[in-house]
């Protein structure tokens, strides 16, 4: 684990408290214009949902040092609840997030509590087990609709306010929500829960003879990721207008490890660069067909061999600010 | 060189914003073939329906009257929110009019959605759910080459006329697999069969061996194998291995394509029956088109119904164009006239598309030729019996769509 580890930055002084203000501040500005200026609004939704499922990954792998091979597990289950909390239910849209995002976050505990009990390798080929079973789960699930996913799902109005089918309110809904999360996690690194978060990451044994209850801290941090990478689940049903088992499978669960080492490990926007430049592909690259997945392979060897600290990290380490 | 970039940027800008305000009549269209190009479905389906669209634009002769027409193609790997994502961006930014092909059930069923939301025109061929013009039928969609209903009737009804009266199913998990299962069912018990069982395999396994087992413990006359693609062709394969075929039991496959049979070669294939509504070597039209397509694959493959049903779809599609004078840009007006006109050409030959959007042409019972009855390369079927147009799809008073009703 160390190895992908350590090239966090540690040597970063303390105090880039302000800096960090002033970035956010920028990127929040940039994507608050960003629909205006001719970028397909769509596109920026499903990746400000990837950016929010990384941020919640990297939360726990940056900073807790724990890679977990399962997220896709809290980002397919909170979908599913919202999308029939809504449908069948009748739910409106903030309630229905509700209820994904708290779906997420019981998963999260319970999962967590028997994952965190291993390390390294074991803990990742836990959180596998544990997701693939929840998929198979969904598979057969008769809420689920199987392969079929849940269709059509209405947008219905925020609060009773907000018109969702209108592309611009629900991108501004989008953003507020990705902006929200990742500002929770945002204070989460910042806070001494995740400094010491961070201790564990480098040396747990030492953690531990010092007086912290590790297993407390990794667990709590695993619940805080899941709950988040569940909040991207559920408002990416608002914004795909469907809930598949594409987001259960564990090819997603891969997916957001590549969004996260591309981006920068342990930064706080690589992930939402990584995000950004994966569904561009995605998207954009449609059109060559089956050399998408090449493409993206090749890229992600690139990234492993040029720059190992990924895209957000590199700039980092070489401009010498912790970003 | 950035002064004349931004220009163009604005220019192509102030065109698009031009096209998304002005609904009126103009001589462009754009269709786009949105399918699986790189996992099961790809031989199906994949780039070989793109060249039957273009086919079909270069062989509607409408280039040349002054008309412009663009094919666009996309994957859509088999997942719902990125057929439906491509969907959306096809309509709002590239200003696509038509979405032909979609295989997999489950995305074609999102793909229907979007098209109705967005007035544009869907031409089905891939996708085999008989929900698309029964429960969720839409005033956009065209379904034109097979469907479930066609599927499940053809080849149940034979074989358990044929004294194949106890059956089995090997289903995929899957809207296309449950569809298919269900509409087979019920025809093998209206004549008489019985269901001994089955059991469902997700979407794109390998692996088969408990499934079959289970199929062979049932002791079923007939393994009915409700998948399709690259499943049908694994657990054809597997099925010989586990020497089901030799223990007296008969495969049926309930959706083969032609690349299937080419794929698994007929010491393998020989003697299984199916439906289908294309076969290259039907009569002189249907040689003369695959002649022309199969040189133009990179694999020299002949055509699938699916690619087929693309071509003939997008030539109707077009003829109506050219009938209406101009593409009004509005889908439920120019599918309503799709229904309108009666359908000819070299592939399907005549016929004519329902109020609910079913396209009707006749059925093929056919049988895999053995490796020595085969003469010549691509030689593999036997055509054991005509499903008449009237016959192979959901009759009227039975299909629950609102558009049937008048």
């Amino acid at each position: 684990m160390t190895s992908i580890t350590e090239n966090a930055d540690i040597r970063q002084p303390a105090r880039s408290g302000s800096e960090h203000s002033i970035a956010i501040a920028a990127m929040a500005v940039i994507l608050i214009v960003l629909p205006w200026t001719g970028v397909y609004p769509y596109f920026i939704m499903q990746a400000l949902c990837f950016a929010l499922f990384a941020c919640a990954f990297n939360l726990l792998i940056g900073y807790g040092g724990l890679l977990s091979f399962g997220h896709a597990m809290f980002l397919g289950t909170a979908g599913y609840i919202t999308a029939h909390a809504i449908k069948e239910w009748g739910f409106p849209p903030e309630l229905g997030i509700l209820a994904g995002t708290l779906a997420a976050a019981a998963l999260g505990v319970l999962a967590g509590l028997v994952a965190i009990r291993r390390q390294g390798i074991y803990f990742a080929m836990i959180t596998l087990a544990l997701s693939q079973l929840l998929y198979f789960v969904y598979l057969q699930a008769k809420f689920t609709h199987g392969e079929d996913g849940i269709q059509s799902v209405p947008q219905g109005k925020l609060f009773g306010l907000f018109n969702l089918s209108q592309p611009l309110t629900l991108y501004y809904v989008v953003l507020a929500f990705f902006l929200f999360g990742f500002l929770i996690i945002y204070r989460a690194i910042n806070s001494p829960f995740g400094e010491v978060l961070k201790s564990i990451r480098e040396n747990e044994p030492r953690a531990i003879s010092l007086g912290y209850r590790t297993d407390q801290y990794k667990l709590l941090a695993f619940i805080l990721s899941g709950t988040l990478a569940g909040l991207a689940g559920a408002v990416k049903v608002l914004v795909a207008q469907n809930a598949s088992l594409t987001d259960v499978h564990w090819t997603m669960s891969g997916e957001v490890v590549l969004i996260v080492l591309l981006g920068g490990l342990g930064t706080i926007f690589g992930p939402v660069v990584g995000a950004f430049i994966i569904i561009a592909m995605q998207q954009y690259l449609a059109g060559f067909g089956q050399w998408v997945l090449v493409i993206q392979g090749v890229i992600f060897v690139v990234c492993v061999l040029a720059f190992r600290r990924g895209i957000v990290g590199e700039i980092a380490y070489y401009t010498g600010r912790s970003l | 060189m950035t002064r004349s970039l931004a220009m163009l940027t604005l220019t192509s800008a102030l065109v698009a914003a031009a096209g998304a305000f002005a609904q009126t009549t103009d001589k462009n269209a754009k269709i786009g073939v949105l399918n699986d190009q790189s996992s099961l479905y790809a031989d199906v389906s994949g780039a070989g329906s793109t060249l039957a669209a273009q086919m079909a634009v270069e062989d509607s002769g409408l280039t040349g009257k002054g008309w412009k027409i663009d094919v666009i193609s996309a994957d859509h790997q088999n997942k719902p929110d990125v057929g439906t994502n491509i969907a959306r961006q096809w309509f709002d930014v590239e200003k696509v009019d038509v979405i032909a092909d979609v295989p997999t059930s489950s995305v074609g069923l999102a793909i229907n959605n979007v098209v109705k939301e967005k007035n544009g025109v869907y031409l089905n061929s891939g996708a085999a759910a008989s929900d698309l013009t029964t429960t969720q039928c839409s005033p956009n969609t065209v379904h034109w080459t097979y469907d479930t209903y066609l599927l499940a009737n053809g080849t149940g009804k034979a074989l358990v006329k044929a004294g194949g009266d106890t059956w089995y199913f090997l289903t995929a998990d899957y809207a296309f697999g449950h569809a298919l299962e269900r509409d087979t069912s019920a025809v093998v018990t209206a004549n008489g069969g019985k269901i001994l069982g089955g059991v469902r395999h997700p979407l794109n396994t390998s692996d088969f061996s408990s499934f079959l087992l289970q199929a062979q413990a049932s002791k079923a006359k007939i393994v009915g194998l409700a998948n399709a693609g690259g499943d049908t062709t694994n657990s054809i394969k597997q099925a010989a291995e586990f020497g089901i075929v030799t223990g007296g039991q008969k495969l049926a496959g309930l959706l083969m394509f032609i690349s299937d049979i080419h794929a698994l070669g007929l010491n393998t294939a020989q003697g299984m029956n199916f439906t289908e509504t294309f076969y290259w070597d039907l009569n002189d039209q249907t040689r003369a088109f695959s002649k022309r397509f199969s040189e133009r694959m990179r694999n020299k493959a002949m055509p699938t119904m699916v690619q087929a049903g693309v071509y003939a779809a997008t030539l109707h599609y077009l003829k109506t164009l050219e009938a209406l004078g101009g593409n009004p840009h509005d889908g439920v007006k120019v599918v309503a006239k799709m229904k309108e006109m009666p359908t000819d050409d070299p592939l399907f030959g005549k016929g004519t598309i329902r109020a609910d959007g079913r396209k009707l042409h006749p059925g093929y019972l056919f049988e895999v030729k053995k490796p020595s009855e085969s003469k010549y390369p691509w030689d593999y079927y036997k055509l054991v019996a005509t499903i008449p147009a009237d016959e192979a799809f959901t009759p009227v008073d039975k299909s629950p769509c609102p558009l049937l009703k008048k």
